[in-house]
């Protein structure tokens, strides 16, 4: 007689039922999803990859796998936006995610010289010529993933060195120059040809010199101004945020008046605020229209700011800048309140309070940036949307002129510099494409491999002993030091010792739980092991019912669930991907090997492969 | 077997029972039993009886034998108190400290060689001195511990890798039911939906339970001959019943068939709400019980779920009538009330 789990179970009849089909684990994007940080970073460097090889010492490696993949380890170890850390599973499983930024600056600040693991320029030329317009983030990924393919690059740019927004926009301090200068040069010294200093007026003018491809990569150049009542008449201490840093970069402005109001919530005005405190601001305060926790700058950012004694006050509306015999003498601002329609849009109202007005010698205003092509003419074939900006591909970068392509904040808008390397990523890989005479929008499957990581009965290539651990803190300069100098670098970082420390925060969801059904003779060891109550051997049904029914339930529904076929006693196997910890104690405890802890190492397509070997 | 600790992560939505405990507050050291060990997941349902009867920890005492199955204990409930015997004296040992501290819940633990071979005497004389306890065997039919020769419990034709089983098996359920248990159960430790209800049955119930769980040994018995795999018990587990324990009455919801639902009260108030799945199969009848078994176990069938229970047990406390509190939380002015309470005592007697 044959007795069926669910029998006895009022309402769910053993046997066939409707419900979520067999996972497809070959499908790259499974597994991918798996991988939160590498999922959603836009270049999808493999996270856990580099950060093993950092806790095994191996920093020159954990560079390499970062610089193929994202080409500014050092830069955006320093910089970046961080979207991996939002996504880290280490976030959801304990208060905060793994530093994963800190730890890529640990890569490249104890690497060995690397320069004999770099590409060599090339020594046979393709003869196809490409322009980049623009010398930033997006244009040098496209001229090192093209260099080294025998691509004759021509870089252009209106400053005179290469780096873009990196170099002009994000000050010293945050950012030191010989580290920009170094991952800069690995690029240039795959000898593109340089046009530095030297600004584009044309678009026609260019198209007429035959390039085979135009990439433009000029960022969002254009700073917001603020029209409102006394502009004009206080102009000389009003400065346009991105423009005043720029010029802070090159050394042209060095000072800067004692009281300073910087208006925005951006993380330019953030890079404002910090670099005034550092020429002379000593009363520095960042005024912002909305409420603290809608501001766009990054919350380490703001953190950042206020440590350095800059209050940030909300919910100010500038509404004049006031001035006498022909200078600024401060700003009047309307308070206001949110209010939140039924739809939860939000809206700034008057809360009827006074006026406030605030006083003070110079102003920055950071309220956002624009892009602006007045050297693209109407008539050479380019598509502009109502907003002005060019229509662009998500996945080749192509415009609506064959052999012209857009990445970085030209393309989309202000995004930052992880964006722009993914797109120069994405840009290289069609203007190949387009040389070699190939559909530029044909599929880019990525490099997949997925290999188990058994050594023993307990013993796996990957350290599996996770345990509870806080985040570490990055030292900092003390503010006496680092307030006198704006090129003294006030993040320290980790050193070896504390970045080994949080490598070891970083659970490997990389290693995925690999479920081998013909294996499994449903012992429920797994289940009884599993510390995240994560997996279940039940019938199977639809999946918002099933999610409601497993050990644990399974309310992330942003993350999947690994649904088995159907099993001897007719049940599913179903594994909630959300809070697995990869600790492989499912694998460990299997008597039959059912499960198996594979290393899944996924690398983005690039244009060749000369960069990711 | 795992070297790892469980990580001390835990589910976010995991629900704190009455006590503020989650089930993972239950737990006890890494098993070190082979991977795959039923013993592993019956651990992991006494885990969860217990945190679904919201009991303090340190009100429990577990005691239990040698064998595979006597070393669990260390696997669950870390923070109660333990007592690892000698191989088959488990039942003498927990009956003395049951006399000693009739407040403790006792869950006696053991597998098939300490009882019934070795502490098979032990075993039966317990179980007939209506000790107010949770007596569990995990039966996988074989000594794991020595490399898997077949046990007294394995059925007569049973094969093993190596051997052929000539020997007429024990049958516990049997000698349980004759020796006077008055809760017994057997179940399966691969179907927890089964087995958690019937242990927490088994814990509010006032004598002694008995709860046989067939318990694979991956390891040494889960093979083709087996009658104590995973797969031949699935293949023929009967299951007679399924169980509820409700601990306050409530209002039935769903609609049953007629006569397929059955309410039995316990001492305490709690309710076991039996879901009949043999219609002809009567929990309160020990004779028809004894018979019912014999007769399946000829066609092969492995009977599970409440197989016999008498709601008004009485225990070994009330049949020798000892007072209500602990005997061990007796003090001298109790034990030693002087010479003219003897006086009264010998007076009774002339």
């Amino acid at each position: 007689m044959s007795i069926d789990m669910a029998e006895g179970r009022a309402g769910s009849p053993a046997g066939a039922r409707p419900g979520v089909k067999p996972t497809d684990i070959n499908n790259p994007d499974y597994f991918h999803k798996v991988v939160d940080c590498q999922w959603a970073c836009p270049a999808h460097t493999p996270v856990p990859e580099y950060i093993r090889l950092i806790a095994a010492g191996r920093y020159s490696d954990a560079y390499m796998v970062n610089w193929h993949s994202n080409v500014f380890p050092g830069i955006l170890g320093r910089t970046c936006d961080r979207p991996c850390e939002p996504a880290c599973r280490r976030g959801r499983v304990e208060e905060q995610p793994v530093a994963i930024c800190r730890l890529k600056r640990v890569a490249a600040d104890n690497k060995d010289d690397i320069r004999g693991r770099l590409p060599k320029p090339a020594t046979k030329k393709n003869g196809k010529r490409v322009a980049l317009i623009g010398a930033g983030p997006a244009s040098l990924t496209v001229a090192r993933d093209l260099l080294p393919l025998g691509y004759h690059v021509v870089l252009y740019d209106q400053d005179p060195q290469a780096g873009g927004m990196m170099r002009t926009q994000i000050p010293k301090f945050r950012l030191p120059e010989r580290v920009l200068d170094e991952e800069v040069d690995y690029i240039l010294d795959l000898e593109p040809e340089l046009k530095l200093g030297n600004r584009i007026s044309s678009m026609k003018a260019l198209l007429a010199e035959n390039y085979d491809a135009i990439f433009v990569g000029c960022g969002a150049p254009r700073g917001r101004d603020l029209d409102i009542p006394g502009r004009k008449e206080a102009a000389a201490n009003i400065h346009i945020g991105i423009d005043w840093l720029s010029s802070v970069s090159f050394g042209h402005t060095t000072k800067i008046g004692k009281r300073v109001i910087v208006l925005g919530g951006g993380n330019t005005a953030m890079d404002c605020c910090r670099t005034s405190r550092r020429l002379g601001g000593e009363k520095v305060d960042v005024v912002v229209r909305s409420g603290f926790e809608e501001m766009k700058a990054s919350p380490w950012e703001k953190e950042d700011a206020m440590h350095e004694g800059i209050p940030i006050h909300n919910f100010l509306v500038p509404k004049a800048f006031t001035h006498a015999k022909g200078r600024l003498t401060g700003i009047t601002f309307e308070k206001v309140r949110a209010e939140y329609d039924a739809k939860g849009k939000r809206s700034l109202m008057p809360s009827g309070e006074p006026d406030v007005h605030m006083e003070c010698d110079d102003v920055l205003v950071a309220v956002g940036q624009e892009n602006a092509f007045p050297w693209i003419e109407k008539d050479v074939g380019i598509e502009f949307d109502r907003w002005h900006m060019p229509v662009v591909s998500e996945t080749t970068m192509g415009s609506s002129h064959p052999k012209i392509f857009f990445g970085g904040d030209s393309a989309f808008g202000p995004k930052n510099i992880i964006w722009a390397v993914a797109h120069g990523h994405d840009a290289a890989i069609s203007i190949d494409r387009l040389c070699k005479g190939e559909p530029v929008d044909a599929p880019r499957p990525p490099l997949v491999n997925l290999a188990s990581q058994k050594m023993g009965i307990h013993e796996w290539t990957y350290d599996n002993d996770v345990a509870l651990d806080k985040r570490y803190k990055v030292p900092h300069l003390p503010n006496d030091v680092a307030l006198k100098d704006v090129r003294a670098e006030v993040e320290l970082g980790f050193d070896k010792a504390l970045g080994y420390a949080e490598t070891q925060r970083c659970l490997n969801c990389d290693v995925q739980t690999v479920f081998n059904r013909d294996l499994c003779i449903e012992c429920d060891a797994c289940v009884d092991i599993c510390p995240l109550d994560c997996i279940t051997f039940t019938e199977n049904g639809p999946e918002a019912e099933l999610r409601k029914r497993l050990t644990a339930p399974a309310k992330n529904t942003t993350q999947d669930l690994y649904v088995s076929d159907g099993l001897k006693t007719g049940r599913v196997m179903v594994k909630d991907e959300d809070l697995c910890l990869h600790c492989g104690l499912c694998a460990e405890r299997c008597p039959t090997g059912a499960w198996d802890m594979q290393k899944f190492l996924l690398e983005s397509a690039q244009a060749g492969h000369q960069c990711r070997k | 077997m795992t070297y790892l600790a469980k990580p001390k992560f835990r589910h976010p939505s995991l629900v704190p029972n009455k006590l503020g405990f989650t089930h993972r507050d239950y737990e006890g050291s890494i098993s070190t039993l082979c991977a795959g060990c039923g013993h592993d997941s019956i651990s992991t349902a006494l885990i969860q009886a217990c945190y679904e009867l919201d009991i303090e920890p340190h009100r429990v005492a577990k005691l239990s034998g040698i064998g595979c199955s006597s070393k669990t204990p260390d696997y669950f409930l870390g923070q109660s108190h333990g007592f690892n015997s000698v191989h088959g004296r488990m039942p003498s040992v927990l009956t003395g400290a049951n006399l000693a501290n009739r407040d403790l819940i006792y869950l006696g633990v053991s597998g098939d060689g300490d009882s019934a071979s070795i502490g098979l005497g032990q075993f039966v004389h317990c179980i007939r001195r209506a000790i107010n306890m949770v007596y569990i065997t995990e039966n996988n039919g074989v000594y794991g511990l020595t490399k898997g020769q077949f046990s007294a419990t394995a059925d007569r034709g049973s094969k093993s890798k190596t051997s052929v089983n000539n020997d007429a098996p024990i049958d516990l359920i049997g000698m349980a039911l004759l020796a006077g248990a008055t809760f017994v159960a057997r179940s399966f430790s691969g179907d927890k939906h089964q087995l958690v209800p019937i242990i927490k049955a088994a814990i509010s119930h006032k004598g002694s339970a008995f709860i046989d769980v067939i318990s694979p040994c991956v390891q040494f018995n889960n093979g083709a001959g087996s009658t104590k795999s995973y797969d031949f018990v699935r293949e023929h587990n009967a299951a007679v019943n399924r169980l509820d324990f409700i601990e306050e009455r409530d209002e039935i919801t769903a609609e049953y068939e007629p006569g397929t639902v059955q309410e039995v009260e316990q001492h305490d108030g709690s309710i076991l709400r039996l879901h009949k799945l043999h219609l002809d199969y009567d929990p309160s009848d020990r004779v028809h019980a004894m018979n019912y078994l014999q007769q399946h176990h000829e066609k092969g069938e492995v009977v599970t779920g409440l197989l016999y229970l008498d709601p008004e047990p009485r225990d070994t406390h009330a049949a020798l009538n000892t007072v209500d509190v602990p005997l061990n939380s007796l003090g001298t002015r109790e034990l030693c009330p002087g010479s003219k309470a003897l006086e009264g005592i010998n007076d009774d007697y002339r």
